[in-house]
């Protein structure tokens, strides 16, 4: 098959399933879902990573170093403020 | 150590299979408050895949750099991730979000300057200009949304963060300029593609993408950003799709899809909330709606208000089963939240049955409210949505409003000339007693007065949310003893 065309369908196939799957998220957790899934599209530092392994000039080492610089803040800011916000949702546990 | 390299490098595609596997059932388990956390680090699990996978990959020829810019980007991101307020997230994710748009532009940028296809976009069954052609068709459409994405956060941060007004900058024809932008982008694009030597037409996109982004976001008020934010996630989701596109990397390409969905139902939900129209957001059109000439609010409410004292309110409550508190951004901004967590301890130790209603768009971004009352410690199964507060309202005998103006304004059900009409609100007045706590009778975002306020069976009390919610936890202790 075409790479092009496996690549279009492999992008609207998760298209779809991103609405099956986030349709079903509650009100009440719409802001640590937009800090996860902020987080997941930072997978960006990839690319990042690879364009700094192989940079060549002195201005494509400095682009990507900054890239990767904002793309690894990204992953784990992210990660680690949507983590902080969910230990903070309990439940009813501890009635006193 | 050559055999795992050549794994990586040979076998990318499923390691980013693994990834996205991860990610969805990640997704999944945030459907609920219980398993929400499980799920996040599942998440982060499939990103550690990915980030190892690739620093096995074959092409890598130096390590110092990557090294120090984890290690420096893994310190500034935890520090800031514990050290960021909890009323700040939404500022916080506009700049992360802003650096995923900048990644994603200043990647392509890289990629474009070194004059080399990407090895996946070399073993394409096409010819070399065919090829080329492609590459530079990717480059351009991931740089205008990359760009865009970076300066509409940015702009975005700078206005949640106060740095510049809130108040939407509308530029006269603005439609016509944003218009005319994106047809400038269009053409460079088109020439970027035909001709990849002109560094020129790389530029252009740049510069017209980044005024686009500009104008765009300022022209955001900001009682609009929760859309803003939803959106500004559904575009990083794109620019991580169409930097897959580039490399043809077909794990950024899913993941990219995965986000740029979630991001464009929670801004449908927002739109909704908001009563804004969803497809005209999508098409840069976030102003709200002309305000209506403020009525003289003074004639409005002359002599119909009733005051109250926390001292009548604690004897109202003693006497109430069922009590609703109704939060809005207001409270987060007085930070009453302790305040509040203390009277509901005190409500339902006495077997008072205590709930919060919340509106979707309570806060500065979807779901700030509940964040910032789990923070106090507010069990989530208290915290109740627009549709189950609508119908617990009209068999609860008290509902107390704080710092909530526009979400509890009935005009929003039949007033036709009020910019708020046919937003869904919280049916508040159909409570039996309401309270409202607030410390003068200035209108909400929508500057319209809120009839609420002189109803029947409204009290209000005048006093700063936190001051307020505790001297009717004093009185109401005093009450018992």
């Amino acid at each position: 098959m075409d790479p092009i065309i496996a690549a279009i369908i492999l992008f609207v196939l998760a298209l779809i399933i991103g609405f099956e799957v986030i349709t079903k998220v509650p009100p009440i957790l719409h802001t640590p879902l937009v800090v996860a899934s902020h987080a997941m599209a930072s997978i960006m530092v990839v690319s990042a990573i690879e364009v700094t392994g192989k940079a060549n000039t002195s201005l494509t080492t400095i682009l990507a170093f900054i890239a990767l610089l904002m793309g690894t803040i990204n992953v784990v800011g992210g990660y680690f403020i949507a983590d902080r916000m969910l230990a903070m949702f309990k439940g009813d546990k501890k009635k006193k | 150590m050559d055999f795992l390299r050549n794994v990586a490098t040979e076998y990318q595609t499923v390691f980013y299979l693994f990834t996205v596997i991860f990610f969805i059932f990640g997704l999944k388990l945030l459907t609920s408050a219980k398993t929400a956390r499980k799920g996040n680090l599942l998440s982060a699990l499939g990103m550690l895949i990915a980030i190892t996978a690739t620093l096995l990959y074959k092409g890598i020829l130096s390590y110092d750099l990557i090294i120090i810019g984890l290690v420096i980007g893994s310190i500034i991101g935890v520090v800031s991730a514990y050290a960021v307020d909890m009323r700040a997230i939404p500022q916080f994710v506009a700049i992360l979000n802003g650096f995923g748009g900048g990644v994603s532009a200043l990647v392509a940028i890289v990629e474009f300057l070194k004059g080399e296809l990407p090895v996946n976009v070399q073993k394409l069954p096409f010819d070399e200009a065919t090829k080329a052609m492609y590459f530079h068709g990717a480059v351009s459409l991931d740089m205008f949304v990359g760009t865009i994405t970076f300066w509409g956060s940015m702009v975005a941060f700078a206005k949640l963060q106060r740095l510049i007004t809130e108040r939407p900058i509308v530029l006269p024809a603005k439609n016509l300029i944003n218009f005319l932008l994106l047809v400038g982008i269009i053409v460079f694009a088109v020439l970027l593609t035909l001709y990849p030597e002109n560094i020129l037409y790389m530029i252009g996109i740049l510069v017209l993408a980044s005024l686009l982004g500009l104008s765009l976001t300022l022209a955001v008020g900001g009682a609009d950003m929760p859309v803003v934010i939803s959106l500004f996630i559904s575009y990083a989701g794109l620019s991580a799709g169409t930097l897959g596109f580039v490399f043809l990397n077909h794990g950024l390409i899913m993941v990219g899809a995965l986000v740029g969905a979630s991001g464009l139902i929670l801004t449908r939900i927002m739109a909704k909330s908001m009563n804004r129209d969803f497809y005209g957001i999508l098409l840069g059109n976030i102003t709200p709606p002309e305000m209506a000439e403020s009525k003289d609010s003074k004639d409005f409410y002359q002599g119909k208000v009733k005051s109250t004292t926390p001292e009548e309110v604690a004897m109202i409550l003693e006497s109430a089963n069922t009590i609703a508190i109704v939060p809005g951004y207001g409270l987060a901004v007085a930070q009453a939240q302790g305040a509040v967590r203390d009277l509901y301890n005190e409500l339902t130790k006495d077997g008072k049955e205590v709930y919060f209603a919340i509106h979707p768009v309570a806060g500065r971004m979807p779901g700030h409210m509940n964040v910032l009352l789990a923070e106090v410690d507010i069990p989530y199964d208290k915290l109740k949505t627009l549709e189950e507060s609508n119908e617990l309202l009209p068999d609860t005998d008290v509902a107390i409003v704080v710092g909530a103006n526009d979400v509890v304004n009935p005009m929003a059900r039949d007033a036709k000339d009020t910019p708020i009409y046919g937003m869904p609100i919280l049916d508040v007045d159909k409570a039996k007693t309401v309270i409202v706590i607030k410390r003068s009778l200035a209108p909400g975002f929508a500057g319209i007065p809120n009839p609420l306020f002189i109803k029947e069976n409204t009290l209000m009390l005048f006093a700063d949310a936190k001051p307020g919610l505790s001297e009717i936890l004093r009185e109401y202790k005093g009450l018992k003893s």
